[in-house]
């Protein structure tokens, strides 16, 4: 099967549950949207994370209602140089949808979403500790995985793979 | 009293650190502490060529190396829009199950033995065994096999492979029964798992949790069905589910799934296609040993995909595998290079683990090691 060359056009994927229901909601919200081996990319606005994940939650009747998974994309140098990617499950509709956002390097911080789905909860500090994201309203912003002393954030493109010697 | 378990604690399945605050004996909080056994394989994944990922990937989760090699080898195929032979195909199904039955053999004796029955765990190492021989027989390997590769599989099944396959998995259904008459109507563990480590549906999509975990919650949701992949549709099974949401309710589930995955392995083995084992793709998958010593091309291929790995296009791909333990998600990002530009993988158990404060606060300190059982973690994974 050959690869089809990717969709960035909002209208030709408008009628996809999750990009929908987000422009029915709040168009500025959506940054822009990308359709790639069939799988349907988001990019959000940084400040309205937790609200478009809220909305997506309680969409009907396609309710985007189990969250799977955050992780973090480091670009550098390029930028914007993080991207926050989220991936959102919807039971009822078999469907999945990842949200982007994009953000600066100087302090990266986008809201948690853990008051919307605690799943979020490991996820979000598994991002903090390796990537140095902060979640303002998370419950328990600590390092998850390295001790709490260590200094850096090993997943960062500018960290050597061996490690500070 | 805040009481420290672990994280050298035998029921604790490896090494995760529970702090327990208790009053007498009732847990009021429980706070998980892992990255115990994190060894930045994700870091390393962006230091090799996609090929060399495959035998990391059985490292994250040593119960189920083959659903690993799966799912990663799934995302890169995609990110590739590779086509792999539906012989390919239906021995990464049947390999997948005989997965899926070690790991759950492994979590049901290690389970019962945490709860005190011990014969159970004796009964069930005897089965993996058996398990173990064929993964060697296939693979050269007992535990970490890195058989799926990307574009296909390793090596054709050795002769006689399908008859020690096809012997065994009529002698199983047997073997589950004297699991069950072990334990389902024993009364001592029926005592020690019903009702206790209750979790409600909403609590547990909300906390993330996947798999037979789910599953014992009454939400009847399995990847394989749902979302299949790998040919799982071309199957007939069923997707276990019990409503009550205890420790006894993600118990049965679990035996009902070896039950199911015994049945997939029976069809596998009974319908195998015939046919090529790799995709049709000289760039990214190694020529036979035969085409190397008659043909140029096929010496400069291997010489190529060694040295310098195969370039994937750029792009992004989320795919996820129903695991013994929940839903197993690869999130693979190409820049258009030979090495993957990052390698996340989405831990079932990371997610799983979260429900155990919800399920153990306010139950006895005894009851801790069975919801730690009943949700069948592996620290392998959960800090990768």
């Amino acid at each position: 099967m050959p690869l089809a060359s990717p969709i960035t056009d909002i209208e030709q994927l408008k009628d996809n549950p999750a990009l929908a229901r987000l422009l029915a909601w709040n168009s500025a919200a959506v940054e822009g949207v990308k359709f790639d081996r069939e799988e349907l990319s988001i990019y959000i606005a940084r400040s309205y994370i937790r609200e478009a994940c809220a909305v997506l939650r309680d969409a009907s009747p396609c309710p985007f209602n189990v969250f799977c998974d955050v992780t973090c994309v480091d670009w550098y140098p390029s930028e914007p140089r993080f991207e926050v990617i989220y991936h959102l499950l919807s039971i009822a509709g078999k469907e999945r949808v990842r949200l982007k956002v994009r953000l600066g390097d100087d302090s990266p911080a986008l809201e948690s979403v853990t008051s919307v789905w605690p799943a979020a909860n490991f996820f979000e500090r598994e991002v903090f500790d390796l990537f140095g994201i902060r979640f303002t309203g998370h419950p328990y912003l600590r390092r998850i995985q390295m001790p709490d002393d260590w200094e850096g954030h090993p997943l960062r493109k500018d960290y050597p793979v061996e490690g500070y010697r | 009293m805040i009481l420290n378990m672990g994280p050298q604690h035998p029921s604790t399945h490896g090494v995760l650190r529970l702090l327990l605050e208790i009053d007498g004996e009732t847990v009021v909080r429980v706070m998980p502490d892992i990255g115990y056994l994190h060894t930045g394989i994700e870091k390393t994944c962006e230091a090799k060529f996609y090929q060399q990922v495959v035998p990391l990937t059985d490292r994250i989760d040593y119960l189920c190396p083959m659903t690993n090699n799966l799912c990663y080898a799934l995302a890169v195929e995609r990110l590739l829009g590779l086509e792999i032979p539906p012989r390919a195909q239906w021995l990464r199904v049947m390999l997948n199950e005989l997965t899926r039955i070690n790991s759950h053999l492994v979590w049901l004796g290690t389970h019962a033995l945490d709860i005190g029955a011990m014969t159970v765990f004796l009964y069930c190492f005897r089965e993996r065994e058996d398990i173990l021989r064929l993964f060697e027989m296939v693979s050269g390997q007992r535990m970490m096999t890195s058989y799926f590769r990307v574009g296909g599989i390793a090596l054709e099944p050795p002769l006689g492979f399908f008859e020690r396959v096809k012997h065994f998995a009529d002698r199983f259904p047997a073997r589950i029964d004297e699991y069950e008459n072990l334990l389902t109507s024993n009364p001592i563990w029926t005592m020690r798992t019903k009702g206790v480590a209750t979790i409600t549906a909403e609590d547990a999509i909300a906390l993330g949790a996947s798999g037979p975990t789910l599953r014992g919650s009454g939400v009847d949701w399995d990847l394989r069905r749902d979302m299949p992949y790998s040919s799982y549709d071309k199957f007939q099974f069923k997707v276990p589910v019990a409503k009550e949401g205890d420790v006894f309710a993600r118990y049965i589930c679990r035996v009902q799934e070896l039950r199911e995955s015994i049945g997939i392995v029976q069809q596998a083995l009974a319908g195998m296609p015939e046919g090529p084992i790799k995709a049709d793709a000289p760039k990214v998958v190694l020529p036979d040993r035969e085409k190397m010593k008659t043909q140029m091309e096929a010496l400069i291929y291997h010489f190529k995909i060694v040295t310098e790995g195969f370039a994937v296009p750029a792009g992004e791909v989320y795919q996820a595998v129903e695991s013994p333990r929940g839903e197993m998600g690869y999130y693979v990002v190409s820049d258009g290079t030979a090495k993957p530009y990052r390698v996340h993988m989405r831990s079932a158990c990371l997610a799983n683990l979260q429900l155990l404060p919800k399920m153990c606060e306010g139950r006895l300190i005894a009851d801790v090691v069975a919801a730690i059982g009943s949700i069948d973690i592996v620290l392998g994974e959960i800090d990768r």
